[in-house]
């Protein structure tokens, strides 16, 4: 007896959590099977959907007014603006008042870790006083254990790029005792618990910070620290550093392990309980038995091969990154049901001279149909009950564009509600 | 049926363990060769870690233990720096609790738990002092079985006399057993007595065999577990099989006793891999000894037939829902209304089955189980019984021990038994295996 559901997604990642809530809403019963954790966690836990124009390479400030410039085999021209909109959709309605950016289609402007400005589409809430579109004069303070945001540096990074308010940088030390690696979970955990430094009659870490920061506020209207403000309390958090120091506190997003990764990741987890989806994760799906339709997929649980049926299955392994497409010298594959990958002939013809060309590479995936099906070298469905969402997906290149979470969350809420609309 | 089958008598000496009955000489304890050097060299896996620090964020003892740098140190790190310049192991492998729930997340799948694995190995034979209280501690924590055996010759005394104060605070004091926690009480009868006793299988099927890896706790602390384990699969039609056996070698891997844990991999290997022969799968009820027959025992050591072990071991659970129309059955069955605060070991985290008790329980009528929450319980075997580690093990646990008190439930479920002393410990819950839960609906 195989395990049995109506619909199986593969995979963990934002493409894979979020199709299988769309698929769950559209009355299927749903499993999702991801190999390893969530990936979220490494993200920055923005939501891009157009970020830079097509032609121009310049930032967007409408990414709607970028769609019609894309090639006709992007996943977005396939499947069409409702798309993009029925996923950021689904997205605003799982995350309610955590993210922002629902009220305007217009890309926010945020500052990242390095100091340059993303222009996104949905940001975490935290992020939200930080916005490069404002004119508030703007300390940014770095902390000396983390090394991957020098704040001076991301200060002057931003002053070049001309950002409309004046901004500076510092960096100090995080209170309390802590190893010279520390990790970011344990100094937003340390936030979390407010605890009382060790030594008697010392304030707790929110205040002692709080301390630290204002005796090198010089009338800045806004602080922007590093993505580790709490974890689960984070909102408490911001609020009682902001109290403290009479100005707005916002996060900068940061490299993994990110925190805001985190959170949206266990905002996913709680929609997929919510939802009734059984998740499994630990195990690769290797394979597949089936012809013309999937009839089950293969989960190797070390060392041995159980298999899992569904009605419907949606991959969602990523991309050359996710390995959800593998190369090697002999081409580029999606390895689980050998979906066809177009590709240049000649590998050389993979990449092109300069570095900051358009990759051929960064395309790789899966074509599909407007209903998210993989199509084979002749244009053809591959498998009848088989759709592919997110990086696994090829004809766009996530990283040029600023496009990765708004491809996952049209594809996967297409997918999703397809799926269940097929049982 | 070969006889191999035969249940032992539950007297005499104990084939498993003959070389580490308690009466051994003190240089029997010394450590031998086990690693070939080559063929155990982890550093080509240092080099696929791309430093993204996930695994730190996921390591229970890191989150509570600033003195603890981490599994990206443990691992590639350390691995990186022995190829540069063959340095010694860092001590603080130590106090990697073997969870394993760094492997569970690593992007690039670095080997994580087997080079902490190896390390600790390598450390226990370089620098750990054989003659030193923590060695010989540790070494008596990893052979539980030894000790257990000895008890369960006179298991009233042994329940009596391991919790008797005095004799608790000299353990501590001398041995570094921390005395907060209780001893597990010893059964009347293990389950091989009970299955000597029973007459062995009662279901004969050339069809449909499996071979039961009870390990050391189900046969002498908790036999009911092994019991339920019996009438469930006979319930199914299986002829259970139950072969010689030592123990799964976890605690060992835990505190680097590599050559312990070989010696028991050894007789394990051997009848599991005959009961294969004969058709048998193999099926477990703790999910360490799964975990260990499936992965660990290819991973550290070179045997014949070690990757067909690995290759026909299931989870009881895992394997019924496989092989039988678990669901269905339980859909069929009714139980009186019972609700439990389920904790998922992060060893059946590692197997992919986390989820599968929970999801299991929503088919019985009567019965609702709550996950409580993602955490490790902090316990991880022998580490949470070192006196050093009780207040880190006690930490991690807090997690568990709220939300178990959240969940309207009064009663714990977890496959494994040291999860299972850490939730008694921590909430005073009755706790029970999801194996007895299936033998009340079931049979
Ligand atoms: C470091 C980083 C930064 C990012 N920053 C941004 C950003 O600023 N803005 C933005 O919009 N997006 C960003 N993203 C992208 C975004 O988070 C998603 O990764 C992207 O949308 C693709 O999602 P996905 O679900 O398709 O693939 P992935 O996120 O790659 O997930 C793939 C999943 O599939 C699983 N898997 C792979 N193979 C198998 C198999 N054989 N069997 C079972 N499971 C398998 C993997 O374990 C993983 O869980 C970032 C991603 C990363 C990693
Ligand atoms: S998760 Fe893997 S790749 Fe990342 S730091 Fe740890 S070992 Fe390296
Ligand atoms: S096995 Fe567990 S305790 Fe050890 S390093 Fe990995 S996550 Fe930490």
């Amino acid at each position: 007896m195989a395990i049995s559901d109506d619909v199986l997604v593969v995979g963990g990642g934002l493409a894979g959590m979020t199709a299988a809530v769309a698929a769950a809403r559209g009355g299927a019963r749903v499993r999702l099977l991801s190999h390893k954790a969530s990936t979220l966690r490494n993200a920055s836990g923005l939501i891009d959907v157009l970020g830079t124009d097509p032609e121009s390479g310049a930032p967007l400030a409408d990414p709607f007014d970028g769609l019609d410039a894309l090639p006709g085999e992007h996943p977005y021209r396939i499947l069409g603006e409702a798309a993009i909109r029925e996923g950021l959709d689904l997205f605003d309605d799982l995350l309610g008042d955590r993210y922002l950016g629902s009220h305007t289609d217009r890309n926010a402007l945020v500052p990242t870790h390095g100091g340059t400005v993303k222009p996104t589409a949905r940001y975490p809430e935290s992020t939200g006083s930080g916005l490069a579109s404002s004119r508030e004069r703007t300390l940014l303070v770095g902390f000396e254990t983390i090394t991957d945001f020098d704040a001076p540096l991301a200060a002057a990074h931003l002053e070049n790029a001309g950002v409309p308010f004046e901004v500076r940088g510092v960096t100090l030390p995080f209170p309390g005792e802590f190893r010279a690696d520390v990790r970011v979970t344990r100094m937003a955990h340390a936030l979390d618990e407010d605890r009382e430094a060790p030594v008697d009659g010392r304030p707790g870490t929110r205040a002692a910070l709080a301390e630290r920061v204002s005796e090198h506020l010089d009338g800045e209207e806004r602080v922007g620290l590093p993505a580790l403000l709490g974890d689960e309390r984070g909102e408490e958090v911001r609020e009682q550093l902001s109290t403290r120091l009479g100005t707005d506190v916002f996060e900068v997003p940061m490299g993994p392990p990110s925190l805001p990764g985190l959170r949206l990741e266990d905002a996913l987890e709680a929609a997929l309980h919510e939802e009734g989806v059984r998740v499994e994760s630990g195990n690769p799906v290797v394979g597949y038995e089936g012809d013309d339709r999937v009839e089950t997929v293969t989960v190797e649980r070390v060392h041995r091969e159980v298999p899992y049926e569904a009605e419907q299955v949606i991959l969602a392994t990523g991309g050359l990154v996710g390995k959800g497409i593998r190369s090697s010298r002999s081409g580029v594959c999606e390895p689980i049901f050998g979906c066809h990958v177009p590709q240049p002939e000649d590998r050389y013809d993979w990449f092109s001279e300069g570095v900051f060309d358009d990759q051929p590479f960064a395309r790789f995936g899966l074509r599909i149909d407007e209903g998210c099906r993989p199509l084979d070298g002749r244009g053809e469905t591959e498998f009848e009950n088989l759709r592919a969402v997110g990086a696994v997906c090829g004809g766009y290149d996530s990283a040029r564009e600023k496009s990765a979470s708004g491809v996952s969350l049209a594809t996967a809420a297409t997918a999703g509600r397809r799926a269940a609309e097929c049982l | 049926m070969s006889d191999a089958y035969q249940p032992d008598d539950g007297t005499g000496t104990d084939p498993a363990t003959a070389n580490t009955d308690p009466d051994v000489s003190a240089d029997e304890y010394d450590p031998v060769e086990v690693f070939p050097t080559e063929g155990m060299d982890l550093r080509p896996g240092a080099d696929s870690c791309y430093k993204c620090s996930t695994c730190d964020t996921e390591c229970p003892v890191a989150e509570v233990n600033d003195e603890f740098p981490g599994p990206k140190f443990q691992g590639p790190e350390q691995w990186r720096l022995k190829r540069n310049e063959d340095t010694d192991i860092d001590d603080s492998v130590m106090k990697c609790s073997n969870c394993m729930r760094c492997d569970n997340v690593c992007p690039s799948s670095v080997p994580l738990s087997q080079m902490h694995n190896t390390a600790r190995g390598l450390y226990v034979e370089e620098r750990m002092d054989t003659l030193s209280v923590e060695y010989v501690r540790n070494r008596i924590l990893s052979n539980y079985r030894t000790s257990a055996w000895l008890a369960s010759k006179l298991p009233r005394t042994a329940n009596v006399a391991m919790n008797f104060g005095p004799a608790r605070w000299l353990m501590e004091r001398t041995f570094g057993i921390t005395a907060e926690r209780e001893f597990p009480a010893f059964a009347t009868q293990t389950f091989r007595e009970w299955w000597t006793e029973r007459g062995g299988a009662r279901v004969p099927n050339h069809e449909k065999r499996v071979a039961y890896f009870h390990g050391c706790y189900s046969n002498y602390n908790t036999p009911e577990v092994g019991k339920a384990l019996v009438r469930v699969f006979e319930h199914f039609g299986y002829q259970v099989l139950v072969p010689e056996q030592g123990c799964s070698g976890t605690p060992m891997f835990a505190n680097g006793m590599l050559s312990d844990a070989k010696r028991h991999a050894e007789t394990n290997v051997e009848g599991l891999v005959e009961a294969i022969g004969d058709g048998a799968d193999v099926i477990a009820s703790c999910t360490s000894c799964s975990m260990a027959l499936r992965q660990e025992y290819p991973e550290l050591f070179d045997l014949h037939g070690i990757e067909e072990l690995a290759a026909h071991t299931y989870e009881a659970l895992e394997y019924l829902r496989i092989h039988e129309d678990l669901e269905g059955a339980l859909r069929e069955s009714e139980v009186d209304p019972q609700s439990f605060a389920y904790h998922a070991p992060c060893h059946a985290r590692n197997q992919g089955l986390a989820t599968q008790a929970v999801e299991l329980f929503d088919s019985i009528d009567g019965v609702t189980a709550t996950d409580v929450g993602d955490s490790c319980s902090g316990i991880s075997g022998t580490y949470g019984w070192k006196a050093e580690n009780y207040d880190v093990s006690m930490a991690i646990g807090e997690e568990m021990f709220e939300h178990m008190a959240d969940d309207e439930a009064e009663v714990g479920m977890t496959e494994c038994p040291t999860c299972a002393m850490q939730m008694n410990h921590g909430t005073g819950y009755e706790i029970r295996h999801p194996l007895q839960v299936l033998e009340a609906a079931l049979c």
